[in-house]
């Protein structure tokens, strides 16, 4: 009888659609989430940015905020802090890329099956795992005048010790150099993994064709790092764009403001002890958005391009 | 299931009495950061006191780290505001006090004689002719020397400006560094700033010049500088930018310095780092124009009601309790500071005492700090300023123009 009841009986709306909606209930948390962690704040903070607002708000849930339209921006324009925070963002961009060969490079040192491996893989690993508040002071510490190994190590050697974090032409570089001890752990991991998958037999063929050395990496195996490159490159450029740990604890973006990135920028004019200019924060925060878009725009659509089956 | 009715009576009746008995001991919430150790002693007994005094209170503290704080703040006051919270005078508390977020107490200072009590701190404590805050402390700046390597070099302690530079010549020749700072934080090329200025042009014209009255680009203001260009960079600790204030302490401690131009709060690191009241010495900012009228610089710390508190009364009982002499002068003794109350007395320690006489003799005025006097924002490009230009002094030019631009801009409104 049941059998007979379910094949005259027409399938229920649930059982039909189930394949097309099965995917959007699984996604339906996430995007949720998504939507109002990040997108709602997103566009709360390009409002907030046509405002003049202290960021307080009176028990009664007053403020004091004014609209300035476009007004931030134009200040923005003109200010001298603002295009040395471009500037140095700049630097941060093309100099954290050095953690991509450089990682490279260790992994490649690293793929060997010598006894003990392991142990140098995980101690080359380590300086990914630290926090980066940990880096930022131990860095600090190295280049510090007077006790800094790092100054003594040049005084040693120069007899006039240089104190990078003080000097603002230096400050910048040796915040970067912190940056890249973990990141080019990390891009050693990816490429570490990268390298377990190169087909073997593609390397063995190229062998019996002559390639060694520098040929057989850039022609046989760089390629097929594809992937891993990809992911070591954007992971650098946005980490580079994002750089915030390091900045506020090794210089608090001195001296006299010489290491200032647009992210630390932002922090100071909206939340610090002595920034009350939500509004300005904000209009700094939507530059810094517009430049990450432009970048992730291009890695989504890469993406999208690899996915559809085209690379 | 269902209760019965004389269940549910009984029920209702229990609550109830278990409510009326929890709300015969009031709670009083008072945030602060004073974390350190003595600062923790003397509010632990200031609290103590208040408790015994008034039973039914029970006061529930949340401490914070001291830079957390200045953060957290501007959370708290607006999403769950204390009764009761620690800050500083003058601008800081300014944009508070505009927000809304602080009450006025203006009524606790009429009702218990504090315009005459507190009058040294009321200026500070005063936005619009109306009174904000208790101020309970303040503490003295002024120079701590190293009296070992006064004697090492052959030179006495300077009354002139002039004085100074003779020895800061000495100390050059026998490579101790004159004056030593620690300007990673900002904060500290402030207070030598303030007291150049207060030496050179007086607290009037500096209290016009920290409201923003005053071109940054006006003549007098580069008088100062030109007084700083004398000893910088050549008499400063080098490399003093990378220096946080406590390392450029221990410059001093070890003798590699020899006068700090710093806060009283910073004898408790230098006596800890070895110095003793023997070697460790104290004197006011030399005198730069004879004809200026002595001013220093005394900050002070205090304590708000928060506009959205929910115990009122108690805060304001509490408020009243903190002004009062008798717990003023414990508290300082333990902090090692001076109590703002006139009618307080003053701890034993020789820096106390050099500092009650240094301020108790001072007629000109007393300034709050570069950070408390000035606009929050003006204040922080105005500390980078002072600390580009005592690393490169070439720049003063550049350094006034930009201060001038955004004074133009900041106290436009």
């Amino acid at each position: 009888m049941a059998q007979a009841a379910s094949e005259t009986r027409p399938k229920g709306w649930w059982r039909s659609n189930q394949q097309t909606i099965t995917p959007w209930l699984f996604l339906f948390p996430g995007m949720v989430f998504f939507g109002l962690y990040v997108i709602w704040p997103i566009f709360q903070s390009i409002w907030i940015s046509f405002y003049d607002w202290d960021g307080l708000r009176a028990p009664d849930g007053s403020t004091n905020a004014t609209w300035i339209g476009l007004g931030n921006y134009a200040e923005l324009w003109g200010d001298r802090a603002f295009v040395t925070s471009l500037w140095n963002n700049l630097w941060w961009l093309v100099l954290y890329l050095l953690a991509v060969p450089g990682g490279l490079a260790i992994a490649i040192f690293l793929n060997q099956t010598v006894r003990g491996i392991r142990l140098y893989k995980s101690l080359f690993f380590f300086p990914f795992v630290l926090s980066q508040v940990v880096v930022g002071l131990m860095f600090a510490w190295f280049y510090a005048p007077n006790f800094g190994l790092f100054y003594n190590l040049i005084e040693w050697v120069t007899g006039d010790g240089v104190a990078v974090l003080a000097n603002p032409k230096l400050a910048t570089f040796g915040i970067i150099a912190a940056g890249l001890w973990p990141q080019v752990a990390y891009c050693m991991i990816l490429y570490l993994t990268g390298l377990n998958n190169v087909a073997p037999d593609q390397v063995e063929a190229a062998r019996l064709d002559g390639a060694k050395g520098w040929r057989m990496l850039w022609f046989v195996i760089l390629p097929q790092l594809r992937p891993a490159t990809f992911i070591a490159v954007v992971v650098t450029v946005i980490g580079a764009l994002r750089s915030f740990d390091l900045v506020s604890i090794m210089t608090s973006g001195g001296p006299f403001g010489s290491t200032r990135v647009l992210s630390y920028y932002m922090y100071e004019q909206a939340l610090s002890e002595y920034g009350y200019r939500m509004g300005y924060g904000a209009s700094i925060a939507v530059v810094l958005f517009m430049i990450m878009m432009v970048f992730i725009s291009g890695f989504i659509f890469k993406m999208i391009r690899d996915e559809r089956g085209l690379g | 299931m269902h209760l019965k009715t004389s269940a549910t009576i009984a029920l209702t009746v229990a609550l109830l009495a278990g409510t009326s008995a929890l709300a015969q001991q009031r709670t009083l919430v008072f945030n602060h950061y004073m974390v350190q150790p003595a600062p923790m002693e003397a509010i632990n007994a200031a609290i103590a006191a208040f408790e015994a005094e008034y039973p039914d209170i029970d006061v529930v503290e949340n401490t914070f780290d001291p830079e957390g704080y200045k953060t957290s703040i501007r959370n708290f006051l607006s999403a769950d505001p204390p009764d009761v919270f620690q800050w500083m005078a003058g601008n800081r508390m300014a944009p508070f006090v505009n927000a809304g977020q602080v009450m006025d107490i203006s009524d606790v200072w009429a009702e218990n004689g504090l315009t005459e009590q507190l009058a040294s701190g009321m200026a500070s404590m005063s936005i619009d002719g109306a009174q904000y805050g208790i101020p309970y402390s303040y503490y003295q700046w002024g120079i701590y020397y190293n009296r070992d390597a006064y004697a090492a070099v052959g030179a006495t302690v300077p009354t002139t400006w002039d004085e100074f530079l003779a020895n800061c010549a000495l100390f050059l020749a026998a490579d101790i560094d004159c004056l030593t700072t620690g300007t990673s934080a900002l904060w500290p090329a402030a207070g030598i700033f303030d007291y150049l200025n207060l030496r050179t042009n007086g607290y009037e014209f500096h209290s016009e010049l920290t409201a923003g009255l005053i071109p940054w680009t006006d003549d007098r203001v580069r008088a100062t500088f030109a007084e700083w260009a004398k000893i910088v960079p050549q008499y400063v600790t080098e490399n003093h930018a990378a220096l946080d204030w406590q390392d450029a302490a221990a410059l001093l401690v070890q003798g590699k310095a020899a006068n700090y131009v710093m806060g009283n709060f910073a004898v408790s690191v230098f006596l800890d780092g070895g110095m003793t009241t023997d070697n460790l010495g104290f004197m006011a900012f030399p005198t730069i124009n004879p004809d200026v009228v002595r001013a220093e610089e005394a900050p002070t710390d205090a304590v708000f009601v928060a506009a959205g508190a929910t115990n009122v009364a108690d805060a304001k009982l509490f408020m009243a309790f903190m002004a009062r002499p008798d717990i003023q002068t414990q508290m300082n003794i333990t902090l090692g500071q001076l109590p703002v109350n006139a009618m307080a007395t003053v701890g034993d320690d020789p820096y106390i005492q050099a500092g009650f006489e240094l301020l108790s003799t001072t007629t000109g005025g007393i300034a709050q700090f570069f950070d408390r006097d000035a606009d929050a924002e003006m204040a922080k490009l105005g500390m980078e300023g002072f600390q580009e230009f005592m690393v490169l002094p070439e720049n003063l030019d550049d350094i006034l123009t930009r201060l001038e631009e955004a004074r133009q801009r900041i106290y436009a409104q």
